[in-house]
């Protein structure tokens, strides 16, 4: 089974945002970056598959500039066969269409049985990419995916629906299904891990090369989120924190 | 011909509540940028979301019926959808953000080659044209969009940034329509939906929650806030990473698909403030948040606020409630 997982590369949570002067994109400078949360869940999905089945090929593709190497790095430490690298420099292409179909590109020659992505993207938050590359390919898609089981030729899916409600389906393969955070536990990339992944290959293609159609969507401006709510903010010492937070809780919310 | 079709979705034969904001968004955008409105109903329940929706103002309701949509396919509702867009030919095409709509409307995108802005949060209007806003970066900033070409938009809305309440009623003439769809085009056999086995807390009748996130940092911390619940009777509960990191059982999770909660007090540790976080838990009376980061988007929705350690004030706040 050939497993394609697409790994990307967002700044962290606690990453404090600062927007450039004509609002066009952020301050990248002293970001830390990491691997997409739901990414994580989509590449342990995929070694787990390969274990499971006793062969197979995983390979992972990451779109972003050079400092996506270091994730890359860290999926094919973690077990993933090879990576391809889709380099872009800024400013950064945000038409969900168009990465896909630069995606699309790379993935098809390939000619994948699966395609695993993260179900959103904690920095743009799209959450398209991977049904838009499935459609693209002609292949079954589904998203918010928590589980999967490979029968022959086909893989059976467990869905997350809204408010604790889940349904499975059947799909038929070549798929690409969205993973939901949660369904395993990713597992640390090893000592021997770590030093195989530097003998691991990583194929580099350019996307100005790949990018041929209309961008027909991007981020205009970017600002700072607006605060509606009157907020109380508490201040001070460890001690004086504590003390007006009993303070509130007894003769303001009056809860004990 | 309208210039926005509003598509809704069926949640136990009654429209979704998230489609309802879609057309109150729908008729206050129309009203200021002088579009017509018309709803889209399909599936099995057609005909009963249409009965629905003709009660409310707009100029047409529409509905598709096809055994092969009776039940909820990606490959069926992307098909039938597109073609009754490509028919209708309308500007815009609105959505509420289910997790339905994150299922199959990037589909349409790629089959129509037009732009799916998601997750919409607000629109400001430029002429006689509406421009979108969403979230982006964790919640932190906003980002304009901008679309280009021709063709029908596609746009979905986020969880309360319309009211349903706001709708105005009226009355929309009717009309049937029909897709061709073959079976042969759904490669997909979904099984009937089902609950997992509810867990031991009833969460949304909770007067009271010490509600913790990926702050916490790491398992051994978590009888901590066990204390804190315990000092003051309230029940604990978490964001989604507590559950995924296997930390807590699942029905201890509040969000879009954990529970709805609205107590008394939400007092929140760690929590960064993502909105399928927040859907969940924004009911609440009082809401004290208590994080290291200044910019978490939770303060905004926040009465009290600290910036601060929660590992250093934990502990601190359940010895000072004890005495
Ligand atoms: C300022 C800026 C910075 C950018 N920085 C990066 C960067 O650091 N790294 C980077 O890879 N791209 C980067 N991009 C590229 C691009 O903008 C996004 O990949 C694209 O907009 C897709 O949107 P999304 O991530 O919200 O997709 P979503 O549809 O929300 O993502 C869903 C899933 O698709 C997959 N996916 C999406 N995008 C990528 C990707 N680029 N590489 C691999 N898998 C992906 C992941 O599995 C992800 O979980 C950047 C763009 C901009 C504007
Ligand atoms: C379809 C879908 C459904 C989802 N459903 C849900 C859901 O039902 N419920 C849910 O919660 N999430 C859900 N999520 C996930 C959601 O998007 C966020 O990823 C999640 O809510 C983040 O949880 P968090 O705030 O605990 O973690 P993070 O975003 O990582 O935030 C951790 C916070 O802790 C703070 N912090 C760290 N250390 C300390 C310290 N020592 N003291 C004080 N503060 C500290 C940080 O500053 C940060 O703000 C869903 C996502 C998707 C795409």
């Amino acid at each position: 089974m050939k497993i394609c997982v697409l790994v990307k590369q967002i700044p962290g949570s606690e990453a404090t945002f600062n927007v450039n002067t004509d609002g066009s994109w952020i301050q990248e400078s002293g970001l830390p970056f990491e691997m997409n949360e739901s990414d994580i869940y989509a590449l342990e999905e995929a070694l787990q598959i390969r274990e499971k089945m006793g062969e197979g090929d995983v390979f992972v593709v990451t779109l972003g500039p050079d400092r996506c190497q270091k994730t890359i790095r860290e999926a094919l430490a973690k077990g993933a066969d090879r990576a391809i690298h889709i380099k872009e420099e800024a400013p950064y292409c945000t038409d969900p269409l168009t990465i896909a179909s630069v995606f699309t590109q790379v993935i098809s020659e390939e000619n994948p049985d699966l395609v695993l992505s993260g179900l959103q993207s904690d920095d743009l938050g799209f959450g398209q990419t991977g049904v838009l590359i499935g459609e693209m390919l002609g292949m079954t898609t589904a998203t918010l995916v928590v589980a999967t089981e490979i029968q022959d030729g086909d893989i059976r899916v467990k869905r997350e629906l809204e408010a604790g409600w889940f349904q499975w389906q059947t799909m038929k393969l070549p798929a690409s299904l969205a993973i939901q955070s949660g369904l395993n536990t990713p597992r640390y990339p090893s000592l021997k891990g770590i030093m195989t992944a530097k003998k691991k290959e990583i194929r580099t293609v350019s996307f100005d090369e790949l990018k041929n159609v209309n961008i027909q969507q991007s981020f205009k401006k970017l600002s700072v989120q607006r605060k509606e709510k009157q907020t109380e903010m508490i201040e001070g010492s460890v001690d004086e924190i504590v003390g007006k937070l009993v303070n509130v809780f007894k003769n303001e919310i009056r809860i004990i | 011909m309208m210039n926005i079709l509003v598509v809704l979705e069926n949640k136990n034969s009654s429209i979704h509540r998230m489609s309802l904001e879609a057309i109150s968004g729908a008729q206050q955008i129309g009203k200021e940028c002088g579009l017509s409105v018309g709803i889209l109903a399909l599936g099995e329940k057609a005909s009963v979301l249409a009965a629905e929706a003709s009660q409310y103002s707009v100029e047409e309701v529409l509905s598709v019926e096809n055994e092969n949509l009776n039940s909820y396919t990606a490959d069926g509702y992307s098909a039938a959808v597109a073609q009754v867009i490509s028919a209708e030919n309308p500007n815009y095409v609105f959505f509420g953000h289910t997790y339905q709509i994150r299922d199959y409307v990037p589909r349409i995108s790629a089959k129509l080659k037009r732009p799916f802005l998601n997750d919409v949060v607000s629109y400001t209007v430029d002429g006689d044209k509406p421009i979108f806003y969403k979230q982006s970066f964790n919640s932190k900033l906003v980002s304009e969009l901008q679309t280009s070409g021709d063709g029908p938009v596609l746009v979905s809305f986020q969880s309360a940034a319309y009211s349903a309440e706001n709708i105005q009623s009226g009355t929309a003439s009717a009309r049937s329509v029909n897709v061709d769809l073959d079976a042969s085009a759904i490669k997909v056999t979904p099984e009937e939906p089902f609950q997992e086995e509810a867990g031991g807390v009833d969460l949304s009748s909770a007067d009271l929650i010490v509600s913790i996130g990926r702050g916490i940092g790491k398992e051994e911390n978590i009888p901590l806030a066990q204390e804190l619940a315990k000092v003051i009777g309230a029940e604990l509960a978490s964001s989604r990473p507590v559950v995924d990191s296997g930390w807590l059982p699942s029905h201890h999770q509040v969000g879009s698909s954990g529970q709805t909660v609205a107590p008394k007090l939400y007092l929140a540790l760690g929590i960064s403030g993502a909105i399928q976080h927040v859907v969940g838990m924004k009911g609440s009376k009082n809401i004290v948040v208590i994080n290291k980061d200044p910019d978490a988007p939770l303060f905004e929705i926040a009465d009290y606020g600290v910036v601060g350690d929660i590992h250093e004030i934990m502990p601190r706040l359940t010895e000072a409630l004890q005495s």
